[in-house]
């Protein structure tokens, strides 16, 4: 299996060398992690030409607010012709949370990446409907964030 | 005379044209009863047609994802249980899996055996429920019954390994909570035998059923590649015609030596999806007796005293069980750092666990996947353009659960 994956990071390595930014490999899962602005590329190159063809998973993740770059988003490739997946990772700043959104690619990335803006406050560019999703649209702050307190700054009223 | 009929007649058709030309916006939910809890949906519609659904999630958030993160590895199996509660032994199974691959944790193998015991078991369980209210969303009272009685020996059975109905926490991160009861197997292959008899109850009730073929076939139609671009997994995609199930093609827990058929059926409606489902119980049935003759004597637990608790029994003869017990209520137990993804094929489709930890004894982050989830999501694409009353019969071959969408 990680000999399956390792040759997708090679594919991608030949294709545009500067995509790769790092490869971490463990527990049976490769991760690629690739620039902002590449993963629009990345994700329509392996989608079309190594049948990534669902996007089985979309997250984000805060490192703390004292670590730079801070966040990250996970795609979770899965491919329903050779089983495999693949893990494409971005990393980005507090200042600037913005990526593209693969919605254009995965429709299924509509309602993760509004679940990721809802909780993290990641921006991604392009996507048709970028609302709150599980939170309240009045909710103050990103609930999911290292420094928000687990219960919140004040008690929550439906009023 | 004749003059003024006409007149009035063009009058009622300016006002018919005028009702039709003008959309109405209806609000199903969230109380409705056919949206399987708290699911509201922003219908627009013309006449009877519906034209955009969007549906609002979110009223049952209870902030799970937060909490695993101040909460030791251990301790977030019990909020599992509450997230899709139908299905509780499944999300147990993803959590400690998840657990266990960034702990390199070898499970043994009667333990393993259990678990895809209870995993399927617990499959049928929630397959029984989702017919039961597919059913009575269509106007089929009597099923509900049949499927509850069902699933009450199935609740039963769990009760007696675990304690717990619906909220069993029975798997543990390096194997179970503790080992089946005297008598299981009898009890459970009791039910086994009985099942089959129950599933032709259904056919009868149901799948030979003419109004129940004229409410499911040609409704809610998802085609193959827009169900695989949704992220649709399970019974909806294999309704669709893709031949993908994660037991057989990603496999885990030693589910790739057990003998069981994938249902696939190819016309991408509530009824493909109807079929999928019922063909599924009799492949879990299946299983199930594997397993249960595969169940040999052994241990339940993994060789990690330093994760797994000790038997009450050590604890009072060697001094280091005591301590380890000690140290894994009192602290937990450190995971090495790292990050994985561990997807398994739950009753509704993918359920999938990205853990990632910061070497301490709590997660840094989890996040589930939950194919309720994605599954709703799709749900404008596949009413759109269908009556009123199809968008219940789609929402129900959905088997949503808003526990697990709203987590």
């Amino acid at each position: 299996m990680a000999d399956k994956l390792e040759f997708f990071v090679e594919e991608l390595r030949k294709k545009n060398a500067s995509w790769v930014q790092d490869v971490r490999s463990g527990h049976g899962e490769t991760t690629v992690v690739v620039g902002r602005d590449d993963v629009l590329d990345v994700c329509t190159f392996l989608r079309d030409e190594h049948k990534f063809d669902m996007l089985a998973d979309l997250c984000g993740g805060d490192l703390g607010p004292e670590e730079e770059p801070r966040f990250f988003v996970n795609y979770h490739l899965f491919s329903t012709t050779h089983h495999s997946r693949l893990r494409v990772k971005v990393l980005l700043s507090e200042d600037d949370p913005n990526v593209a959104s693969v919605t254009s690619i995965w429709k299924t990335a509509n309602w993760h990446e509004r679940e990721t803006y809802d909780f993290f406050g990641i921006i991604f560019e392009g996507h048709p409907d970028l609302r709150r999703i599980l939170l309240p649209s009045d909710f103050d702050g990103f609930a999911l964030r290292k420094d928000y307190p687990l219960r919140g700054y004040e008690p929550y009223s439906l009023n | 005379m004749m003059e003024t009929v006409v007149e009035n007649s063009a009058a009622a058709d300016s006002v018919l044209d005028n009702a039709l030309e003008s959309e109405m916006t209806l609000s199903m939910g969230p109380q409705h009863p056919s949206t399987h809890g708290v699911l509201r949906l922003d219908l627009r519609l013309d006449g009877e047609l519906v034209l955009k659904a969007v549906p609002d999630i979110g009223y049952l958030h209870t902030g799970m994802e937060k909490l695993f993160e101040y909460k030791k590895y251990q301790q977030g199996i019990v909020i599992t249980d509450r997230m899709d509660y139908l299905n509780p032994l499944g999300n147990n199974l993803a959590y400690v899996m998840a657990a266990e691959k960034l702990l390199d944790l070898e499970i043994p193998e009667r333990a393993q055996v259990i678990r895809v015991l209870f995993c399927e078991l617990q499959r049928i369980a929630s397959h029984m429920v989702w017919l039961g209210t597919h059913g009575l969303d269509l106007g089929a009272m009597s099923p509900f019954f049949y499927c509850f009685r069902q699933r009450e020996k199935i609740l039963n059975l769990i009760e007696a390994a675990s304690g717990g109905r619906m909220t069993p926490s029975y798997f543990r991160i390096g194997g179970l909570m503790m080992d089946l009861p005297a008598g299981f197997t009898e009890r459970c292959k009791q039910f086994l035998d009985d099942f089959p008899e129950a599933m032709e109850t259904f056919d009868t009730l149901l799948t030979g059923n003419t109004i129940w073929h004229s409410r499911t076939k040609g409704i809610g139609i998802i085609s193959r590649k827009d169900a695989i671009s949704w992220g649709l997994t399970g019974p909806c995609l294999r309704g669709s015609g893709v031949d993908l199930d994660l037991r057989r093609d990603n496999p885990y827990s030693g589910y790739e030596t057990y003998d069981f058929e994938v249902p696939v059926e190819h016309d991408c409606d509530v009824w493909a999806r109807y079929m999928v489902r019922i063909r599924e119980c009799y492949e879990s049935a299946k299983i199930v007796r594997q397993a249960l003759e595969r169940l040999k004597p052994g241990p339940i637990k993994a060789n990690a005293p330093k994760i797994v608790l000790p038997d009450r029994d050590d604890m009072r003869k060697h001094m280091d069980s005591l301590i380890h017990h000690f140290l894994i209520v009192a602290e937990g137990f450190n995971v090495p750092p790292g990050e994985v993804y561990h997807a398994i094929e739950a009753s509704k489709g993918e359920l999938g666990v990205y853990m990632r930890s910061n070497g301490g004894p709590k997660p840094e982050r989890v996040h589930f996947r939950g194919p309720s989830f994605v599954n709703l999501s799709a749900l404008p694409d596949m009413v759109k353009g269908e009556m009123v009353a199809d968008v219940v019969a789609v929402i129900g071959s959905l088997d949503i659960v808003l526990g697990e969408i709203d987590r």
